[in-house]
This record gives C-alpha cells, sequence and structure tokens, in this order.
C-alpha cells in the first residue's frame, strides 16, 4: 500500500472512530436525561403543593393567621392602619437593610412598601433568610426584649433577625434579605388563594 | 502543520502523559487496561455466540442503574408497594421508561445468559482448564434465579404473590420437621407479608446485587487467568510467534470492543423494541395477573413462574411426589456444576465431535425450550406426560455424558483456529 | 449399531413429544374484539365522561389524576372541572370515590375493584364483552346475570342505554331424556334508549378509556420508541464500518 492510499485510510479510520464516538457519547447523554429527569417533582408532589385556598374573612385586624404550602409556613398577617402606618416611617426604613425590596424575592405586585398586593394582608413565607428558622410574630410596640423603639415586626430565635411588619429585613442581623413573598391572589374579598398569582392554574 | 501547532499538540500530550504517570504510580491504570483490553490476546475467531458474554454485562449494568433509580421511589411495604409501582409508573417524570427497562432487563438477563451458556455447552468452554470459570458463572446463574425471585415479589401484584408463596412453599418438602421450620423463617411469618416483603427487599437491592458483582469480577479475572476459548476449541496459547504473542490471539482492545459494540447496538434496538412496544411482551415479560394488587385470599386463575423459571417448573410438576419434585428440580440446575467432570471427550468444541454428541446437545435444547413452554401451560394429563419424556432427556444428557462422551468418535482438532479474513 | 437405534429411539421420542407439547389451549370463551383505538380523543373524551357518569359512583381509580387527563385527552382543566369533576375534589386529585369499602362490601357483597390497571390485567376484549353480556336472571340478586363473569355481582348499570337481553339456550336431548339446556345466544328483550350500534359503541369508547388510564403513557412510548430506534440505526451503520475498518487489519 503506499504511503498516499496509507493516510486516505487512516483518514477514513478516524472518521469513523470520532463519528463512532460522538454518536455514542450523544446516546449516553440522551440516557441520562430520564434519569435526571425523574429527580423533579413528581406529579404528586405537584399535587401536593398545589395552591391552597386560605378563607381570610374571619381573620382580626392585627392578628396573623399560618397555613401550610409545600410544606413550609404562610404567614398571613391582617394589618391595622396603624400597623401600615409605620412602614412609612423614616426612623424606621432607616434602620433597615433593603427597605425598596430591591435585593428581596417576592412578585412584581409585592414590590412596595407594603410586600403586598393589599395592603391590609402581608403573605410572606415563614422562613428567615438566614438559616431557614420559623420566625415568630411580634406585633406589638415596644417589646421588652426587642427594645423601647420596637414597633412591631417578626423575630427569629435562632440568631436574633429581625424584621419589620413587612418582613423587611433590620440592619446589623444575619439574615440578608426580607421574608420572601409567595405568588397569591384574592379570589373574593373574603377568600385567598396561595401558591398561584394567574388565572389558570 | 505549522510549529506553533506542533508544539501545541506535543505540550498537550506531555500534560495528557504526566497525568497518566501520576495515576499509574498509585493505580495500575494502565497496568490493568493492558492486561485485560489491550494486550488481552483473544483468538480471532469469535463467532455469534460470543456476543452474549458482553451483553450481559451490558444487562447488569442496565439493572443496576435502573434499579438505584427505581429504589428512589419504591416503597417496600405491602401497604404501599402496589401504589409506588404505579406511582413510578404514572407520576413521576420518566418512571414508566425506567420501570420498562428495569422489567425487560430481567428477561433479557436470562436470555442472554442461557444463550451465553448454550455457546459454553457447544464449544466445551467449561473443560479444563475452564472449570473455575463454569463455576464462577454458574454461581453467577444461580445468584440471578435469586434476584430474579426476590424481585419479583417487590411489585406486590398477585402473580408475585402467589409466585412467591409458591416456591417458598417447595421447602416445605424437606422432611423431619425441618420444612415447615425454614418456610417460616424464609417469610418471618405465617403467609407471605410485609415482613416477607421487606426482607425479600434488602436481598433483592444489596445482597444479591453484591454476590453479582463479585462474582462477575472473579468469571473476568479467571478467564483472563487462562484466556478465552474459541468455535475450534484450540487453545491459542499453545502456538505463540516470536513476539511471544499467540499468533491466532488479536488484542480485545480494539479489536473486540468494536465487535461487540455492534453487538451491543443490535441487542440495544430489540431492547428498545420491548420496551416501547410490547413492554408486557404478550404477558410474559409483565404477567397481566399482576396488574391486580396481591390478595392472599384469592390466587390468580392461571398460576405459573415466570418463563425463565418454567423449565424447572415444569420439572417439578412432572414428578408426582413433591419432595422428589423439589429434590430433581434442585438437580436439574446443580447438575450443571459438574459438567467439567462429566465430559470425557479429548476434543471441546462440537466441531469436532461426533454425532452422539450433537444428537445429546439437540435433544437437550430441545427439552430445555419445550419443558419451558410445558411449565407455561396447564398441568392436563397430556402435557404432564410430555414434561416426563422431556425431564427425563434432560437428565440423560447429563448422567450418560461420561459414557457417551467417550465413546463418541471425534475428529482431529487442527493445530491453528479456523478463521477467513474478510 | 445398537447404540445408534437407541439414539434414534430418543431423538424419535423427543420429536414425538413436541406435538403434544405444542397443542394449542382451547380458546377460553369467545370474546368479541374491542377494535378500539387509544389514538382516538373524541372516543376517549366520551369515554372519559361514560367512565365519571356511570363508572365512578362505585368504582374509583385510584392513580389517575384529573388533570393528567385533560392534559392527554386534549382538554382544559377548565373544561375538566366542569364535565367530569361533580364531587368538589381538585383537578390534581386522583379519581377517588365517596363509597367506603365496608359499605361497599354490604351492598354488592364485594368491594367494586379499582378501574386503574382493569384494562392490564383483563384485556380490553373482556371488558368490552363484560359490558355487553347482561341477561336477565330472577334467581340472582340484582336481576342480572353476566355471561362473560357469570355468577358476577354487579348489576346491569347500563340497562338504560341497553335494555334487557335475555338468554337464549338450544335445548339438547340426551341418552335418558333428559334435556340439557346449553347457552346458544342473547338477544334484546327489552330495547333501552340505544340502539345496538350505539350501544356498542358507547361500550367501546368506555373501554377505550379504561384501555388509556391503564397505561396513560402510551402513546408517547410508542412515538419515544421510533425515534430511539432511528438513533440505534446511525449509531450501528458508524459502528458496523468501525468495525469493519478495524477487522481488515486481522488477518
Amino acid at each position: 500500500m503506499s504511503a498516499e492510499a496509507e493516510e486516505i485510510e487512516g483518514g477514513r479510520r478516524h472518521f469513523l472512530l470520532v463519528a463512532t464516538t460522538v454518536t455514542g457519547l450523544a446516546g449516553a447523554a440522551l440516557t441520562a436525561v430520564p434519569f435526571l429527569a425523574s429527580w423533579r417533582p413528581s406529579a404528586r408532589a405537584q399535587a401536593l403543593g398545589a395552591p391552597v385556598e386560605v378563607p381570610i374573612g374571619k381573620v382580626e385586624p392585627g392578628s396573623m393567621i399560618k397555613v401550610e404550602w409545600r410544606g413550609q409556613a404562610i404567614f398571613i398577617l391582617r394589618r391595622t392602619p396603624e400597623m401600615l402606618a409605620t412602614l412609612e416611617d423614616p426612623a424606621l426604613t432607616g434602620q433597615l437593610r433593603d427597605p425598596d425590596s430591591k435585593q428581596s424575592e417576592q412578585p412584581e405586585y409585592a414590590q412596595n412598601t407594603a410586600r403586598a398586593a393589599r395592603p391590609e394582608f402581608l403573605v410572606v413565607v415563614g422562613v428567615c433568610t438566614h438559616l431557614g428558622c420559623a420566625p415568630i410574630g411580634r406585633f406589638q410596640p415596644r417589646d421588652a426584649e426587642l427594645g423601647a423603639d420596637w414597633r412591631g415586626g417578626f423575630y427569629c430565635p435562632c440568631h436574633g433577625s429581625k424584621f419589620d411588619l413587612a418582613g423587611r429585613v433590620f440592619k446589623d442581623v444575619p439574615a440578608p434579605t426580607n421574608l420572601r413573598v409567595p405568588p397569591y391572589r384574592f379570589l373574593n374579598e373574603s377568600t385567598l388563594l396561595v401558591g398561584s398569582d394567574t388565572e389558570v392554574a | 502543520m505549522s510549529a506553533a501547532q506542533s508544539s501545541n499538540v506535543s505540550a498537550a500530550e506531555s500534560r495528557k502523559g504526566s497525568l497518566t504517570a501520576w495515576i499509574d504510580a498509585r493505580f495500575p491504570m494502565t497496568r490493568m487496561f493492558k492486561e485485560h483490553a489491550s494486550e488481552y490476546y483473544a483468538p480471532k475467531n469469535f463467532n455469534f455466540w460470543y456476543y452474549f458474554g458482553s451483553l450481559a454485562l451490558v444487562v447488569l449494568v442496565i439493572q443496576i442503574v435502573t434499579g438505584i433509580f427505581l429504589t428512589m421511589n419504591y416503597k417496600p411495604s405491602a401497604e404501599d408497594a402496589f401504589a409506588s409501582v404505579e406511582y413510578i409508573m404514572r407520576d413521576v417524570d420518566w418512571g414508566w421508561l425506567i420501570r420498562y427497562m428495569h422489567s425487560t432487563g430481567a428477561s433479557a438477563f436470562f436470555i442472554v445468559v442461557y444463550l451465553h451458556m448454550f455457546r459454553g455447552l457447544m464449544y466445551g468452554s467449561y473443560k479444563n482448564p475452564r472449570e473455575l470459570i463454569w463455576i464462577f458463572g454458574m454461581l453467577i446463574y444461580l445468584c440471578l434465579m435469586a434476584e430474579a425471585f426476590f424481585g419479583y415479589l417487590l411489585p406486590w401484584g398477585n402473580m408475585s404473590y402467589w409466585g412467591a408463596q409458591v416456591i417458598v412453599s417447595l421447602f416445605g418438602a424437606i422432611p423431619f420437621g425441618i420444612g415447615e421450620v425454614l418456610v417460616d423463617w424464609i417469610r418471618g411469618d405465617y403467609y407471605i407479608s410485609d415482613i416477607t416483603l421487606n426482607r425479600f427487599f434488602a436481598l433483592h437491592v444489596i445482597a444479591l446485587p453484591l454476590a453479582l458483582v463479585f462474582l462477575v469480577i472473579a468469571h473476568i479475572l479467571a478467564l483472563h487467568e487462562v484466556g478465552s476459548n474459541n468455535p475450534d476449541g484450540v487453545e491459542i496459547k499453545k502456538l505463540k510467534g516470536p513476539d511471544g504473542r499467540p499468533v491466532d490471539g488479536i488484542p480485545f482492545h480494539p479489536y473486540y470492543t468494536v465487535k461487540d459494540l455492534v453487538g451491543f447496538i443490535v441487542f440495544a434496538a430489540l431492547f428498545a423494541s420491548v420496551v416501547f412496544f410490547a413492554p408486557e411482551m404478550g404477558g410474559y415479560f409483565l404477567e397481566h395477573a399482576n396488574f391486580d394488587p396481591a390478595d392472599p385470599l384469592l390466587t390468580p386463575e392461571h398460576i405459573a413462574p415466570v418463563w425463565y423459571f418454567t423449565p424447572y417448573y415444569a420439572i417439578l410438576r412432572a414428578v408426582p411426589n413433591k419432595l422428589l419434585g423439589v429434590v430433581l428440580m434442585g438437580a436439574a440446575v446443580l447438575i450443571f456444576f459438574f459438567l467439567p467432570w462429566l465430559d470425557r471427550a479429548k476434543v471441546k468444541s462440537i466441531r469436532y465431535r461426533g454425532w452422539i454428541f450433537k444428537t445429546f446437545l439437540f435433544a437437550f435444547a430441545t427439552s430445555f425450550i419445550a419443558l419451558g413452554y410445558l411449565g407455561l401451560q396447564p398441568a392436563t394429563e397430556g402435557y404432564t406426560l410430555a414434561a416426563r419424556v422431556f425431564t427425563v432427556v434432560y437428565f440423560a444428557f447429563f448422567l450418560l455424558m461420561p459414557w457417551y462422551s467417550k465413546i463418541d468418535k471425534t475428529k482431529p482438532v487442527p493445530d491453528r483456529v479456523t478463521y477467513h479474513a474478510h | 449399531m445398537r447404540i445408534k437405534k437407541i439414539f434414534l429411539g430418543l431423538a424419535a421420542g423427543t420429536l414425538a413429544a413436541l406435538p403434544a407439547a405444542l397443542w394449542a389451549a382451547a380458546p377460553a370463551g369467545a370474546l368479541q374484539p374491542a377494535n378500539n383505538d387509544v389514538s382516538n380523543q373524541a372516543s376517549l373524551q366520551r369515554g372519559a365522561r361514560n367512565f365519571v357518569n356511570y363508572c365512578l359512583g362505585c368504582h374509583s381509580a385510584r392513580y389517575v389524576r384529573y388533570n393528567r387527563i385533560a392534559a392527554d385527552l386534549g382538554l382544559t382543566e377548565a373544561q375538566v372541572e366542569e364535565n367530569l369533576m361533580f364531587t368538589g375534589e381538585r383537578v390534581h386529585d386522583t379519581m377517588e370515590i365517596a363509597m367506603n369499602r365496608e359499605d361497599a362490601a354490604r351492598w354488592f357483597g364485594t368491594v367494586p375493584p379499582d378501574l386503574s390497571l382493569i384494562a392490564r390485567s383483563r384485556g380490553t376484549d373482556y371488558l368490552y364483552s363484560f359490558l355487553k353480556s347482561f341477561y336477565l336472571d330472577p334467581s340472582r340478586p340484582t336481576g342480572v346475570n353476566n355471561v362473560v363473569m357469570p355468577m358476577t355481582a354487579m348489576p346491569h348499570v347500563l340497562w338504560d342505554l341497553q335494555g334487557y337481553q335475555q338468554a337464549v339456550y338450544e335445548g339438547e336431548t340426551d341418552a335418558s331424556g333428559n334435556v340439557e339446556k346449553r347457552f346458544k345466544t342473547l338477544e334484546l328483550a327489552q330495547p333501552g334508549t340505544m340502539s345496538p350500534q350505539e350501544f356498542d359503541q358507547f361500550v367501546r369508547d368506555t373501554v377505550n378509556f379504561l384501555d388509556y388510564i391503564g397505561e396513560p403513557m402510551q402513546l408517547e412510548r410508542r412515538s419515544l420508541g421510533l425515534r430511539v430506534l432511528a438513533f440505534l440505526l446511525v449509531f450501528f451503520l458508524f459502528a458496523y464500518f468501525l468495525k469493519k475498518e478495524y477487522w481488515k487489519d486481522v488477518k
């Protein structure tokens, strides 16, 4: 065999080797897809994590209820006009890390001072943004533990993070961002749907 | 090639070289690759029957990978098992594919292993010096049967349930009160219950797979120690070239890696055809009665084991005495172990054996298939009679072998293997 | 030569036993073919409606989710909620029934089985034939019996659609003069609101739906299978020619 013919032979072998290897690797990658995808939340997990309807007609102003959605506590706080008034106070907002919720997680309709679609109702995920503990509602101003200038809010007992009545985080506490706001919408005056904010589920 | 390019290439090569050297100084990577692949010399005359060894390894990998993913969603309790399988089939993304691969893999495993064993029978691969390879292989086969049996209970369908009930009851045939104690001990309860399911699960997902992997490694190490047999039954190591390599041998890699790859793709196509177009395989791979949940009060109308056990089941039913049936069924499996010492022929391969061995092997293969068929049928009088005839043929193959393999007229075996370059 | 005779006898015996082994079992009752088609969405939609109206009162399909039905049958979730869901379930729920098992056992003498997998365990032809084979039998507590599943505890749920059938027997007198009744056929004694053709279609749609819920991914499975085989064909060609290329070396 001449050197030239040998080179052509080698080229053919090289081409087939590369083609087979590439096809084989592509096949292996495609085969891996179903296995990796099987780890996604299953239809049952999605069913269990489906939006929950919450009756809110009987929640007294100034009080809070908790519901469970996707294994997390959802805090629903019905705020009084006095509570809402504190949120605008420059003395308070000066102490907050992210008063305008720029670095925090919430739907568009909750990126405002009250962090709510309707100012009256605060809906937040009851999970501290620091390490996942459950904050406690401390709605009375001038709390014995939290100081004379406390205007009401949430307090995380694990590492002492503090949040105001809109779930906004204070400076100088471990939690980095405001409490998360889940998607939600009002089905009517007395029913809140937590977990979905669009018409079609 | 420009100077810049060539310097790049050599730099890349030296980097690669140094990494290999670094590893080789700490782990025998290159040495193992050479010993078992690039410098493992296999006879060049392997034929169709030599695909099934590598395919068995492929199926083992499929079963382990799909099995791991099934365990992530399966619940080994009588309360939840059946529902968790349907959960996998419906609610888990792609769960149906993983499950069908596993259920098809179980049958594929036996198809491949039976063909692999038949290859051994044809070409005398169990004969000196390969007795240990054969014994490891038979132990793999035993583990595989246990693995399949335990796995079959897990879906907790009605056939699973009654299949386990029948097979476990076989141990009750042991006399002197041992049988009954043993049966209770295996079940851990007075019937096939949640407790039984839980322990079968542990054996199926941990114990037997570990044993299987260990035995497969031993099987391959023993093979690579003595070298592969071939369709001519010629020992290629006896004739070495000046370079010290067998003249009829070729490096396993790349020649047999590329060849086995082709075999693998054909197998994958057949496997995919079942998984995607006939996962039940007409009720032979997934039995219809197993889509009803286990019901301890209601036996399925027609109860038969999965197809790969039916030859032995037919032997069991052919014997009118319970204990004797069980003994004969066990003997039908265990007798394979003695094959290296039963066969007294001077040649290995069927190519150089006389017509007596060929007749017996043909009769044996026929009886194995016929018994497999009969095991699936109801035990009518005609069928039972046929099963008895085939059982006799089955055992005659082994028990008469010391005699007929000796008197059979053999042909002279050549020094070189038969191979025509393509 | 005596030995040769033994072997020939052995081989002949083996071959002689084969026909007995291959002799097929007698057909297990004549079932009518369902001829359903799970790719027919309109039929599945009708079947789903039939199922919730006539079956779901007593039988659950506890592995089947309403929203999965919506997605697979080309319906919106709102359509499913409106047309297929009556008892305040949510669209993610599975098809459960309110009736509890003890009550069911008391009323019917047995618990009506879950139907999620009934098509896979019994087969579509069986279901199709079963649903069409109720006939009047005053000796039964339900007033009806069934040819396909004699002594079934299930009442004739579809009687208003099909009407009532009665069994026709042919008498056969044996040697001692006794007349032995042999079942011949079913004939319509009292027509229902549907013609026999309409009723067949009704049952076919229902069985089609049962076939679908038995294995909801079956259409997806087949279409993916074709793509996998196409891929393997390409892979085979490369690998085959690569093998030939390497094996040129082997002389």
